[in-house]
């Protein structure tokens, strides 16, 4: 849809994004399975990316937007999400005493950030603010690309002509803007052991957390493209016909 | 007894119809009483698309704003609030972002239409000047709107179009700080705007209504550019016009559809999906596309303007209008509106010496106010064309010179486009070396070129080539068939 002819008229306007940053390499291009006008959301990948957020990435970075209840649509029952919710204890209160007090977290619950607040995810994280994940992919240009070369860019080596100075608690990875970053490399083949036994590799890793952060920024895809679909073809239908209405009600006049 | 309105419907129509007569004002107005020009093409389908655009938007932002906060600690969270729980939020949501670049995409065909058959030509310079006001209503509207989700693009986009007062001299810092509410953009501004961006939407309702009655004065222009001659040359707008408006909404309604489903955030911008933060500048802050041509006019005046700059082109252009004002012949001219042009015209020439000996002592506009005037100016000037475009033909078929013209101003309005879009150097084709630097002689940026070829198009072209194009022969009416000679028209 994005090669209609309007594209043309402000196309020009589009490459914004790209040329925010200026020291940053060119995202790599994955095949995504919820790209496209049928994209959908691989519910296995997103199911071992939220592994990966709960065992990794849940350590530092937040995910503050999105309700346990939210994951049936990843494909969990509402029982597992029961007892994946009660796992975490959240802060509640006051109660009838004034008392503020502990309880097991419910589906309706979001899941809890790591820090309460954001001078303190600095102070643990050398300076670093390691950001909210919920709106990421959303949150930068060609967002799932983006995080996939990320997650995968830290092998890539500092050229030697570069004039980047890496300091001790920073790092190199080419594709985040301006080439230093303060996320330690997090990627190593079987970080995670996958219930379904899926391979853990580098690659496959940061496959599946994309694909859950992708959903976690889009829970609406799905209903989105298919709602569009449905509207596509009716609004084909009420084209058709205006057309034909409109060359008889027109017949009749002489150019 | 002939004083009250005789409703030519029957039954209980014609008897509230008598009562309130606003049946036949409908029908008068769009309806089948409105006899149409019968050669319009589908560029005269965008005039109701931009309705329909405006309609789109007001019943989506009333539902927005049942569920959105306008405050800085929860204005971002309850936009992902109408996104991930409330029902069908997303939908509302993307259709209101969406649907602000749709109105814009047709507003701007709108015009374009307008400035390629010459629309705004006497007897419609009212018309036309009503449709400017919309304009400049609609991004003063879409400007307040975008800052609401309080996003990164919307608080920094905020706080740079804000500060453009602060270029005025005297008044410009009270100002901004009466327009923030504060000394900063911050609770208050957000709370006006959101304020604001309620009422302004019904502004433009009671505006696009002066739009519509002024169109029913004269009528429809057309792809011709000819007067109606007779009934011959009309049909009735309904059902015409409002079939074809209806096949018209169709084909716009599928490409809406295209971005709205598949490409939501397609035509915006990913810092806004970052909550504000006043301690964080973006890399490079932009507007939403539709504002970028007269953000690279804001941003191409990169250097001080000597008066006289200014003084000269004004007093060339009154005394070359000075004449044809005092002595031009025109069937629809008004004898106290020739009179007021002329007032006019003498004060702009005294206006122009007196900036040009104030120039000539060394005054000079600076480059902030510069750019501020110049962006304001791209839209004022639009008002003035009317009485800048000195042809006496409006359709640009009949006019081979002209045509050429408007071709490179539409190109031209792309380059600045895609200038407003790029970082602030973007496009040096001449770097003076300092030394050199006599006049303050800026950078010649292609941002720079465009943006003079853009006001040298409305000040110098229209006037100039209306009197030095031979138009081709125009046809007798609108349907009488077109003449030997002009057949590629």
């Amino acid at each position: 849809m994005r090669k209609l002819l309007l594209s043309i008229l402000f196309a020009f306007g589009l490459t914004v994004a790209a040329h925010a940053a200026g020291d940053q390499k060119h995202p790599k291009h994955v095949d995504w399975e919820f790209d496209g006008i049928f994209g959908t959301v691989n519910e296995q990948a997103a199911q071992r990316g939220l592994q990966i957020y709960r065992e990794v990435c849940a350590n530092c970075h937040g995910l503050s937007r999105v309700p346990f209840r939210e994951l049936t649509k990843i494909g969990f029952s509402e029982n597992e999400i029961k007892v994946m919710a009660a796992e975490y204890t959240f802060r509640d209160g006051p109660n009838d005493d004034g008392e503020m007090f502990d309880r097991p977290g419910l589906p309706t619950d979001k899941f809890p950030s790591p820090f309460p607040n954001e001078k303190a995810a600095r102070a643990a994280n050398n300076g670093a603010y390691p950001p909210d994940l919920s709106l990421m992919t959303k949150a930068r240009p060609n967002g799932a690309n983006y995080v996939y070369s990320l997650m995968t860019g830290y092998d890539e080596e500092l050229p030697e002509d570069s004039h980047i100075q890496i300091m001790p608690g920073s790092y190199y990875n080419p594709y985040f803007p301006g080439g230093v970053i303060g996320m330690p490399p997090q990627l190593q083949p079987d970080l995670v052991t996958y219930q379904d036994g899926t391979e853990a590799t580098k690659e496959q890793l940061a496959y599946d957390i994309v694909n859950f952060l992708q959903w976690a920024a889009e829970p609406e895809m799905e209903t989105r493209k298919e709602m569009g679909i449905r509207v596509v073809l009716f609004l084909l239908i009420f084209t058709g016909l205006f057309f034909v209405a409109m060359k008889r009600v027109w017949a009749s006049v002489k150019k | 007894m002939a004083l009250h309105h005789k409703s030519p419907y029957k039954g209980a129509l014609g008897w509230l119809d008598e009562r309130l007569p606003i049946f036949f004002a409908i029908d008068k107005v769009i309806g089948s009483k409105h006899p149409t020009p019968k050669n319009l093409n589908y560029f005269w389908n965008f005039g109701s698309l931009a309705g329909l655009c405006l309609v789109i938007q007001i019943l989506t932002g009333l539902f927005l704003a049942m569920h959105y906060t306008a405050h800085v600690n929860s204005a971002f969270n309850s936009v992902e609030h109408i996104m991930r729980d409330v029902n069908f939020g997303w939908l509302i949501r993307y259709m209101h972002a969406v649907g602000a670049s749709m109105f814009f995409i047709v507003v701007y065909i709108h015009i374009f239409r307008g400035l390629y058959y010459g629309s705004y030509k006497s007897p419609r310079e009212v018309l036309w000047a009503l449709g400017v006001i919309i304009l400049l209503l609609m991004m003063a509207t879409a400007f307040m709107g975008y800052v609401l989700p309080w996003g990164q693009m919307s608080f920094w986009g905020a706080t740079v179009i804000t500060n453009l007062f602060s270029a005025l001299p005297l008044v410009g810092e009270p100002i901004v700080n009466w327009l923030w509410g504060g000394f900063s953009v911050d609770n208050p501004t957000l709370n006006r705007f959101f304020a604001l961006h309620f009422l302004m939407p019904f502004v433009i309702v009671g505006v696009v209504i002066l739009h519509i009655l002024a169109l029913n004065a004269f009528g429809s222009n057309n792809p011709k550019g000819i007067d109606v001659k007779g009934p011959q040359d009309v049909i009735p707008f309904h059902p015409y016009y409002s079939i074809k408006d209806m096949f018209g909404i169709g084909v716009f309604l599928l490409v809406f559809a295209g971005f709205l489903f598949f490409a939501p955030n397609y035509l915006g911008h990913p810092d806004n999906y970052i909550e504000a933060n006043p301690l964080v500048t973006p890399s490079h802050i932009v507007p939403e596309w539709y504002f970028l041509p007269f953000y690279a006019i804001l941003r191409a005046i990169t250097f001080q303007i000597p008066l006289y700059l200014i003084g000269i082109p004004l007093m060339l252009v009154g005394i070359i209008a000075w004449k044809p004002a005092l002595l031009g012949k025109c069937q629809t001219c008004v004898a106290p509106l020739q009179k007021l042009g002329t007032t006019v015209i003498s004060s702009a020439i005294m206006l122009g010496a007196l900036l040009t000996l104030v120039g000539l002592a060394g005054v000079a506009i600076d480059s902030k106010l510069g750019g501020v005037l110049a962006m304001f100016g791209a839209i004022a000037v639009l008002f003035a064309i009317p009485w800048l475009d000195t042809s006496p033909v409006r359709s640009t078929n009949y006019r081979p010179l002209y045509r050429w013209f408007f071709w490179i101003f539409a190109v031209n309005s792309v380059i600045l486009g895609y200038a407003g879009s790029q970082p602030a150097d973007w496009g040096v084709l001449i770097d003076f070396p300092d030394g050199i630097n006599l006049h303050n002689i800026p950078d010649i940026t292609i941002t720079l070129l465009a943006t003079i070829y853009y006001f040298a198009h409305f000040l110098i072209v229209l006037p100039v080539v209306g009197k030095i194009e031979k138009p081709l022969p125009l046809p007798e009416s609108i349907s009488s068939p077109v003449l030997k000679g002009a057949s590629h028209a």
